[in-house]
């Protein structure tokens, strides 16, 4: 008996140097160069919600990337029809999903499918009836095409997002899709958080489109629309008057180039009056567009717009080589730099939505741990009065048992990685509260087995017996809703449910067996006949 | 040290009557309050919109905070002091609008409060929750509450009285009763109330006494608890959901020790049982446990209530107005329900 008694201190033993392994880098600002090698490095996680910091969610408008997709086809098509001589008329976006155009001759039917099906496999021809101007046609994309299509512009996304946070620069930042189509960031620590949201939600769509100087942009917003061409505007900002100004432009829909052949970006600042532009770098290949449509307009104006909106719209001097062009008219250095990151990071595949916004204050943060170690310091030395009172030395082993809770729970928390948030903290405090629960059942159950006549080593033997299964009973219910509540908990109720499982198990661990070790101690080596219970 | 004494006979069961009584008054209390109210106060985690917690250099009137917020259209929101006369921090809760601009929200808060109040204002946290995200919350609190419901009312019956197959046969009918609600669109509260109906109906059917007092004082614990945020119009949040969740679990611990005591002497005691008197005796057996265990989670949790900050406040009062109902009805509703069946005394379970 004796021999299984060392057995299991040693068990209990190993258990608690091996959490206490686990708590020193928590609690220790400089570990030393061999503790770092071979131990436990991580400290405990600390939540958003008592680190500070921002958390989004992000909606991505996957319809809108499946629309700019089907866009692009359409141009595609147009450019492949004229080159092979088929003839056509009102070859359009219909839908979200679809394409329509009517084929003049009913001959060029089968050449027109075969072309279609083998540069655009993922859409479905339909044939519509024959009008006066021919044969309608719909080409709808199929649903397998759709959904991989919307899943890619999620991820693209998100990697977006994650090159534009890593160059704004935030320290461990979290970025996860969630759902179909959002996106889930966590920004801990972060000092300016309306700049980040501008910085992230930036569709970040440049364009590069010609003024169409042909027609008059009064016209056209009194509604006579050239074919082909749209009014974007220019936010004209005057510093003076503080008011702000919209300047209508009359553009060519189709964009000359855009920013998808970008491969640098910075900010530099105007010689003359230091105010920040943005230099952009393209590729060869945008160098060679960018060289032809200058070569051809000059003297014309070329509008740099970002996200439909104009920033300038510069006469073309003369044909740019080498594939560089600026942006100016930006406003502050931060927003040249902000703009810099996202024309390097590339632009979303399609607008995003913030859904869901939660931010935290660094002092609300330093304040909720202090209110919660309060509590627990409060909770729990009321704990520990009443069992030492109550049940005198049987208590102090409670007691005991219960400190042992505390630092398994902490451990546990860093060991698995879990985050530690201000519900979770609730959950520790309210783990104290239920650990003695168990030593509550036990010993009550040995004063009964005492009244009844039976012996200390009698009484602890049948009281630990009975009692653990009913402990056992009790602590699953709980475990059940922490289980659930860690499936359908977010954020902090998902450490809340964390601390309670991790508790509930640490508990039995403590409250049950170690105690049990100490119980047998005293009564079978020792000898002991009686103890304040 | 003792504080219940050994011998103690209270004699619970014979005042079941006054308690049903003292039980229904609270819970009407509760239900009248939420209809006054128009349903529950629902926090911005399930409702939508913004919950935002400012910090000012000194005190100041509620008046003088709507002023100020004006400008960005945050003044018809509902505006409140947190805590004492001394702090100077307020909660600004404002549903979902046009007229408020999310993407700056936060830069022209502190503008307007700091050109106000002066230096010193700091905006202590702010919560923008979409329609879409409350409405996805709000299925997930329910999904929690259901599949609670769902487990324990599994385990309780299960556990209570042996009959594991049974308990399954009655999850599957649960969840059958539950889908069928869903394709009538039923709302959450419709759901959650079908679910208790049913489950209740297949433990009354199938004859699961035990279960079906535990399920009851169940319900109990959680109607007052509603009641008393109904009452104190306080906020129901995703935290408070899962304060509930808790308790639930939680409560049912005190009503399985006596339960099992129960059974145990219905098992030993040989000849004629009377089963007020043995629950009875069992409830008084087990009132030291019951009101120790839940004195000790009781204490711990007004630390938290008082200590624990704003944050965790309401969680904390859930978590109080819970743990008291929760002994109450182990002692006033779970057992006294046991006897409310005609064909005393009950088999025990064990038997089959």
């Amino acid at each position: 008996m004796s021999n299984k008694l060392g057995v299991r201190s040693a068990i209990y033993a190993v258990l608690i140097i091996v959490s206490l392994v686990y708590l020193v880098p928590t609690f220790s600002n400089k570990l030393p160069e061999w503790w770092l090698k071979f131990l436990p490095k991580e400290k405990i996680k600390l939540g958003l919600d008592l680190q500070g910091g921002m958390q989004l969610i992000l909606e991505v408008d996957t319809i809108k990337a499946i629309e700019a997709e089907i866009e692009t086809a359409v141009e595609d098509i147009k450019d492949e029809l004229r080159n092979e001589k088929i003839r056509y008329l009102d070859l359009k976006r219909n839908g979200s999903t679809g394409i329509e155009l009517t084929l003049i001759k009913d001959e060029d039917i089968t050449s027109f499918e075969n072309l279609m099906n083998s540069n655009y496999p993922d859409y479905v021809i339909e044939h519509g009836d024959r009008t006066e101007k021919g044969r309608a046609i719909r080409m709808v994309m199929q649903q397998s095409a759709i959904d991989n299509m919307m899943k890619m512009a999620t991820d693209q996304a998100l990697e977006t997002i994650r090159n534009r946070i890593d160059q704004f620069g935030v320290n461990e930042p979290y970025i996860t899709t969630q759902a179909d189509n959002r996106v889930l960031i966590q920004l801990p620590g972060l000092k300016d958080p309306d700049r980040a949201i501008k910085l992230i939600g930036k569709t970040a769509q440049l364009e590069f489109k010609l003024v169409d100087e042909a027609n008059n942009v009064n016209d056209a917003l009194a509604g006579k629309m050239p074919a082909g061409d749209e009014v974007l505007y220019e936010i004209a900002f005057d510093p003076q008057t503080g008011k702000s100004e919209k300047i209508p432009y009359l553009l060519k829909k189709r964009s000359s180039l855009t920013g998808k052949y970008i491969t640098d970006a910075g900010v530099k600042l105007d010689s003359q009056y230091g105010e920040p532009y943005v230099s952009l770098t393209f590729d060869r290949r945008g160098a060679r567009i960018f060289e032809k449509i200058t070569g051809e307009n000059i003297q014309k104006r070329l509008a740099i717009v970002l996200d439909d909106s104009v920033y300038s719209a510069p006469v073309i001097l003369d044909r740019i080589t080498g594939g560089k062009a600026v942006i100016e008219n930006i406003g502050s250095t931060d927003e040249a730099r902000d703009l810099a990151i996202v024309l390097r990071a590339g632009a979303l595949p399609a607008p995003v939505k913030i859904l869901e916004q939660r931010l935290v204050g660094p002092s609300l943060g330093q304040d909720s741990i202090e209110q919660g170690i309060n509590a627990m310091i409060l909770g729990g030395a009321l704990v520990v009065l009443f069992m030492i009172v109550y049940y005198g030395l049987s208590g102090f082993i409670a007691v005991f048992a219960l400190v042992l809770n505390t630092i398994l729970i902490a451990a546990g928390l860093a060991g698995f990685g879990a985050t530690l948030t201000l519900p979770g903290l609730a959950g520790i405090i309210l783990s104290i509260g239920m650990a003695v629960d168990a030593n509550v059942l036990i010993y009550e159950r040995i004063r009964e087995e005492l009244r009844i006549g039976k012996t200390l080593r009698g009484a602890v033997e049948t009281g630990y017996e009975r009692a653990t299964i009913t402990i056992f009973d009790s602590n699953l219910t709980t475990l059940i809703t922490a289980v659930i509540l860690f499936q359908f908990g977010t954020g902090p109720v998902k450490g809340f449910a964390v601390t309670l499982t991790i508790g509930i198990i640490a508990n039995f661990i403590t409250a049950v067996y170690v105690t049990r070790v100490i119980f047998d101690y005293l009564v079978i080596n020792l000898n002991w006949k009686k103890i304040s219970i | 040290m003792q504080i219940i004494k050994p011998g103690i006979n209270i004699d619970f069961l014979g005042k079941r009557y006054y308690a049903f009584a003292l039980s229904a008054i609270c819970i009407i209390i509760g239900m009248v309050a939420l209809a006054v109210n128009g349903g529950l106060n629902l926090g911005v985690d399930f409702s939508g919109g913004y919950a935002i917690q400012i910090k000012l250099p000194s005190a100041h009137d509620i008046s003088e905070i709507r002023e100020a917020v004006t400008p960005i259209n945050l003044h018809e929101g509902d505006i409140q002091t947190i805590g004492g006369k001394d702090t100077a921090e307020y909660t600004i809760r404002v549903s979902q609008s046009e007229n408020i601009n999310a993407d700056t929200l936060n830069e022209d808060l502190l503008r307007v409060l700091t050109a106000k109040f002066g230096e010193g204002s700091t905006i202590e946290s702010l919560d923008m929750v979409g329609p879409k995200v409350g409405k996805d919350l709000r299925n997930k609190a329910l999904a929690a509450i259901f599949y609670s419901i769902l487990l324990i009312s599994v385990y309780i019956s299960g556990r209570f009285e042996q009959k594991w197959i049974m308990s399954i046969i009655m999850a599957v009918c649960f969840i059958i009763v539950v889908l069928i609600g869903i394709s009538f669109g039923a709302s959450m509260t419709w759901l959650i109330l079908i679910a208790f109906i049913t489950t209740l109906v297949f433990c009354w059917v199938l004859r699961l006494r035990y279960a079906m007092s535990a399920i009851l004082s169940l319900i109990h614990d959680t109607l007052i608890v509603t009641g008393a945020f109904a009452i104190t119009n306080k906020e129901i949040t995703l935290t408070v959901v899962a304060a509930i969740l808790t308790l639930i679990g939680y409560s049912l611990n005190d009503t399985i020790v006596t339960f099992d005591r129960i059974r145990e002497h219905l098992r030993n005691i040989p000849g004629k049982k009377d089963l007020a008197e043995i629950a009875n005796r069992s409830v008084n057996e087990t009132l030291s446990r019951t009101i120790l265990t839940s004195g000790t989670v009781f204490a711990v949790i007004v630390a938290l209530f008082y200590l624990g900050g704003v944050v965790i406040h309401d969680f904390a009062f859930a978590m109080l107005i819970g743990t008291i109902t929760g002994v109450y009805s182990t002692i006033f509703v779970a057992a006294p329900f046991l006897l409310l069946w005609k064909d005393n005394p009950v088999k025990t379970g064990k038997k089959g």
